[in-house]
């Protein structure tokens, strides 16, 4: 399982649209779209797609999200204190079912 | 795709110079730092040095008043003992004259009065300072580079610079990627050293990292070289061709060697056969119009919004 992710399988993405070409380039052209600059600057979803990859850890988003941010000209600071705001809303999330654990908790107790 | 062949999908003809504008001289490879991305390679032990018969014979091409600016490089310019006096003679024949300095080297012994120097010359600086946060800089150029840096862009503001003086700086890339926009990264860099430091400068220049020198060695360490240079060869921009700096100088060696560019200096690629090779054999006639030697480092110069 080591080699589970490899460098060079994120080049061969266009593969996936072999078996279905046309839902591939409207996924394309979707995300396109969405990482143009718009009321967001291209650095701000930049830093969302960063923030994203680390929460739904994909190897490949991370890369290339981190590259991208590099050559935004962010630091190493900037990328951290995305991603902790990426763990921190994760974190948040598992916390506030907390709630829910009392909520159920509390109606079966007296 | 070789850069060569390149050229000539986007073009009918070879690149040319469109005149000279700038007389580039490296004063030699000595500096006092030894950057990670220095694509001289400079650093203390390097010997190379511009002799003052070689300094004669580019102001004999100064004091011919057909170039207007003198463009002074190295290494740290400042530690050929012949630097001053190339910048007063410059200066005395009417050039504009630019040093390029690292900002450390004001700190170095013998350099006391360097920014007096610099002020009463007025020479204009452009001051390489790689990013504006203090662990990014060390991380290139050593420990303590980026406190010394602060320091004396402060003390040049002090003398006027970055006001009636010019001053601008230069970012590099950390690393295997290419620098962001100008525009937007000229913003960050001001408003980031005018609240933590009260620095004020005139322009950024993002500049991408040439894949040769220690740069170059770095990209082969890391494994980075072959991704490095296809992103510069899939960012190329056939834009950045009207103004790369190869076509509106000439630059010229310690050793008076003649070459298109500062790049081409450091990998050995002299101008074409047919040009003369020499400081003393300079023809403004022939030079102004050469056609420009290039080679794949060349990529680095026109990617993305270009690199001069």
């Amino acid at each position: 399982m080591t080699d589970y992710y490899n460098d060079e399988d994120l080049e061969r993405f266009g593969d996936i649209g072999k078996h279905s070409p046309e839902l591939f380039k409207k996924f394309m052209d979707w995300y396109t779209s969405a990482l143009q600059p718009g009321i967001l600057s291209k650095r701000e979803k930049i830093l969302i797609g960063l923030a994203v990859a680390h929460a739904v850890q994909c190897p490949y988003c991370i890369d290339a999200y981190t590259k991208s941010c590099l050559e935004e000209g962010m630091s190493l600071e900037h990328i951290t204190e995305a991603v902790h705001v990426a763990s921190a809303v994760r974190g948040g999330a598992s916390l506030i079912h907390g709630i829910q654990a009392h909520n159920a908790a509390d109606r079966i107790s007296m | 795709m070789h850069f060569e062949e390149k050229i000539l999908t986007v073009r009918t003809d070879p690149l040319h110079a469109t005149g000279i504008d700038i007389l580039q001289v490296n004063m030699g490879y000595r500096c006092n730092m030894a950057c990670k991305h220095c694509h001289v390679q400079a650093g203390p032990a390097r010997e190379e040095m511009m002799d003052i018969r070689t300094v004669e014979e580019v102001l004999v091409v100064l004091n011919e008043n057909r170039v207007k600016t003198l463009d002074v490089t190295g290494g740290a310019p400042e530690l050929n003992p012949f630097f001053r006096y190339l910048v007063e003679e410059a200066r005395h024949a009417g050039c504009r004259v630019i040093a390029r300095s690292n900002l450390t080297i004001f700190y170095e012994p013998g350099m006391e009065d360097l920014f007096d120097f610099y002020s009463r010359n007025s020479v204009e600086l452009i001051a390489s300072i790689p990013y504006y946060r203090e662990a990014d800089v060390d991380k290139v150029r050593g420990n303590g580079a980026f406190r010394k840096s602060i320091d004396a862009l402060r003390q040049l503001n002090r003398m006027g610079y970055g006001a009636d003086k010019a001053l601008n700086l230069v970012h590099n890339p950390t690393g295997a990627f290419l620098p962001p926009s100008q525009s937007a990264m000229e913003k960050e860099y001001r408003e980031d050293l005018k609240r933590n430091y009260d620095i004020s400068f005139h322009s950024l220049y993002t500049f991408a990292n040439i894949p040769i020198g220690r740069f170059r060695e770095f990209l082969i360490r890391s494994k980075n070289y072959d991704k490095y240079l296809r992103k510069l060869t899939d960012a190329f921009n056939p834009e950045t061709l009207q103004g790369i700096m190869c076509r509106h100088l000439v630059n010229v060696g310690w050793d008076g060697t003649l070459y298109d560019c500062d790049f081409n200096q450091m990998i050995g690629l002299a101008l074409l056969d047919r040009y003369p090779r020499n400081i003393r054999d300079f023809d403004h006639h022939l030079l102004a119009g050469r056609q420009i030697a290039v080679d794949d480092h060349c990529y680095g110069c026109t990617a993305g919004q270009g690199s001069t």
